[in-house]
């Protein structure tokens, strides 16, 4: 018995140390859960099954906060995975971060794997681009926002679920007749600054801030005061006066009212696909995003939100290898293709878009290609390839509380838009300060 | 003449000492420590650099109209929060003590709603409240009024309040009925033969005894509100709509963890300290005199 189980232990102990010479372990951290969290296990699964090198390991840490947080406290305690999923917002603060971060572009190059930047959609991959071209992260989960249509809410107010709703002024006239039909939610929103500020300035390429919306350089400030936001800023203030557009939270609240079937009209980011198909018991559109006639260049492009993936410094060749493996994995055009059509999120490669095309399935899912075709319509600009602020989490936090004044009356769109570049220029200026 | 026992030596009342020293200056000095060292510095969130500032922090805090505000929201904050949870844990505890039948039952069930964490609390007293699917809200509706706590700021404060002070009725419940069944009989008995009647007999007699208590009771209060509410904030109003449920605990934890801003987290949790210092030397030296052991 005793001889037994010591021979267990020497059998495993031996085997032990060659499984591990064998397969080099990639730490990947995500803030995937539910539906999401499965689909992520799965192109996890498929790649280690892929392959007998590497083997990465995925571990869920929090919401996209509580997952950069997770990340700079095990880089300070030099503990840090090889991968680490950032939201957009956070992409400056990884940028400046020069030290704990390796940059996608020297990863591949050093790695070996298949990478080919021109075959990434240049909206997409602009976010985490540097000025000279150059792929800092990789784009993993990648929206845009559209405006969903209650179809039936819109026939039982007496609108035509057809109108043109291409562009804010109609839109807002069919606020008017929505409400004169008696509809309670003509409009409501999720992410207010990520879709009436950040998207809007894209889309009418108007600057969000200034240095090319901080991608030139840490001395930006915002430019979210223009002619532009404030003119959007005071129709939407007004319609929320008026009961027509009904404000439910900073987050995506709005959401659990819409696919309720209780409001007409929903700006939101076109991965609300999964929610609203399974849930929506009414016939819904999707359309690109409205825009002002008349104001700036729009349609322009809009930007994405979401989030990519960052290699962390601090590991070692083989590691880097793997890393790079799997990212180019992730960059293929089926795993691509599969994604975008699980999740309604945006692909990343302009290949997986034509597979997705190819294969049918804009037509038998009408409205799911909007997003890719309002983000690839035209070149990106220097004003809407995308935001890189420092604290931007933070500043989003006061745009929000800004935009809730004027929502509840109290502030005019000009006095609040003013009030929110003073206090979120403090804080890019402290950024300016610690980043140095 | 006061009786007092004396060590002969030295060495064995260190000892004694030794383990709460310890443990203070492990989880109370060197952290605190660490908070006044951290607020001289502006540092990146990776602790790759730090340049050091001064009081340049505290400039930029004092400098910033909202955060000036925030004391006035947090003093407001704490007085309704220990008020609510004292006030009804005090006519709870009165009752229970009055009770002859089935009170074990009864002080049980007060008691549960401390075993529920603060944030989970939020959840639940958001859920009532939602502005869409919320029972409370809904019975709001009825009486034909509107309930929005997403954008009227005294509504988001009477919903952080009742959810942080629900959980504490509980505790403070614990400590008024322990006391109330301290206060002599006798006294009580011979105030009523006298025909003073139950009100009377709790201003004159019950209440004073109970002063130990309720000042104890009002310092612990006021310290959780200032520092344990934050998960009922975080989780309700993040702070919204605009500022008005901006707390100085929650302001930390946002420029902290959401903001990565250490160096000015850092000052103010050197602020809090500081109030809250202060706040405990205001108590003891004023309201104590007031207490009768």
């Amino acid at each position: 018995m005793k001889k037994s189980l010591i021979g267990a232990l020497a059998v495993s102990t031996m085997l032990t140390p060659v499984a591990a010479m064998a397969e080099t372990e990639v730490q990947f951290w995500h803030a995937f859960t539910g539906r999401l969290g499965e689909l992520v296990k799965a192109q996890v699964a498929d790649f280690n099954a892929s392959q007998s090198d590497y083997t990465v390991v995925e571990s869920h840490k929090g919401n996209y906060s509580e997952t950069l947080n997770a990340g700079i406290a095990a880089f300070r305690a030099g503990e840090q995975p090889q991968i680490l999923m950032v939201f957009e917002v956070g992409t400056a603060t990884m940028m400046a971060a020069s030290g704990a971060v390796r940059p996608m572009h020297e990863v591949m190059a050093q790695s070996g794997a298949t990478f080919e930047p021109d075959s990434y959609i240049g909206a997409v991959k602009g976010y985490y681009t540097t000025t000279d071209g150059d792929m800092l992260s990789l784009p993993f989960n990648a929206s845009t926002p559209v405006l969903w249509v209650n179809r039936d809410a819109m026939t039982a107010a007496g609108v035509d679920p057809d109108t043109d709703l291409s562009t804010w002024q109609n839109v807002g006239a069919t606020l008017d007749a929505l409400k004169a039909g008696g509809e309670e939610c003509p409009l409501v929103t999720a992410w207010q600054s990520w879709i009436h500020l950040e998207n809007l300035s894209a889309y009418h390429d108007v600057p969000f801030a200034s240095q090319d919306n901080g991608f030139a350089g840490l001395d930006t400030e915002l430019m979210l005061n223009g002619e532009a936001q404030v003119a959007h800023l005071t129709a939407m203030g007004q319609w929320a006066q008026d009961g027509k557009f009904i404000y439910t939270g900073r987050r995506n609240e709005g959401g659990a009212n819409f696919r309720a079937g209780e409001c007409a009209l929903f700006t939101e980011s076109s991965a609300g696909y999964a929610g609203i198909s399974s849930e929506a018991e009414f016939e819904f559109d999707v359309r690109p995003l409205p825009y002002w006639e008349g104001v700036g260049n729009a349609p322009q492009n809009t930007i994405i939100g979401g989030a990519s993936l960052w290699v962390m410094e601090g590991h070692d060749d083989a590691e880097y290898k793997g890393a790079g493996e799997f990212l180019s994995y992730l960059s293929s055009s089926d795993v691509q293709a599969a994604w975008h059509q699980n999740t309604g999120y945006l692909p990343i490669t302009i290949e997986a878009g034509d597979a997705t095309r190819a294969a049918g399935f804009y037509d038998e899912n009408p409205g799911t290609d909007i997003a890719v075709i309002q983000m690839t319509a035209k070149q990106p600009t220097a004003n809407s390839k995308g935001l890189r602020l420092g604290s931007f989490d933070q500043i989003r936090g006061i745009i929000d509380e800004e935009l809730e004044g004027i929502w509840s009356g109290d502030k005019t769109a000009q006095e609040a838009m003013d009030s929110a570049k003073e206090r979120g220029d403090a804080l890019l200026r402290r950024f300016e300060a610690a980043n140095r | 003449m006061e009786k007092r026992v004396t060590f002969r030596g030295w060495w064995l009342p260190l000892l004694l000492i030794a383990p709460q020293v310890l443990i203070s200056a492990v989880f109370f000095f060197y952290p605190a420590g660490q908070a006044i060292y951290q607020s001289l510095f502006i540092p990146d969130p990776f602790g790759l650099s730090s340049r050091f500032v001064g009081l340049g922090n505290f400039e930029f805090l004092f400098g910033d109209k909202f955060y000036r505000a925030a004391f006035g929201t947090t003093a407001l904050f704490s007085i309704l929060v220990t008020l609510c949870s004292m006030i009804p844990a005090l006519f709870l505890a009165v009752i229970a003590d009055r009770l002859i039948k089935g009170s074990g039952v009864y002080r049980t069930m007060l008691i549960w709603p401390y075993a529920v964490a603060p944030a989970v609390a939020g959840v639940l007293w958001l859920f009532m409240f939602n502005t869409r699917v919320g029972v409370v809200s809904w019975y709001l509706g009825n009486f034909g009024y509107d309930w929005n706590h997403v954008l009227n700021g005294g509504e988001a404060m009477g919903i952080v309040v009742v959810a942080s002070a629900w959980g504490r009725i509980s505790y403070n419940f614990l400590f008024f009925f322990a006391a109330l069944q301290a206060v002599p009989r006798s006294v009580i008995e011979a105030a009523a033969i006298d025909g003073a009647r139950f009100w009377r007999r709790f201003w004159t007699i019950v209440l004073p005894l109970l002063s130990p208590t309720t000042f104890f009771l009002l310092v612990v209060n006021i310290v959780y509100s200032f520092f344990e509410t934050f998960g009922v904030i975080h989780t309700i109003t993040a702070g919204g709509p605009q500022q008005s449920t901006t707390i100085l605990v929650y302001k930390v934890f946002a420029d902290g963890f959401v903001g990565q801003d250490l160096g000015s987290s850092s000052a103010q949790s050197v602020v809090l300290l500081v109030v809250v210092g202060l706040l405990t030397i205001i108590q003891f030296k004023f309201v104590e005199k007031r207490v009768h052991y």
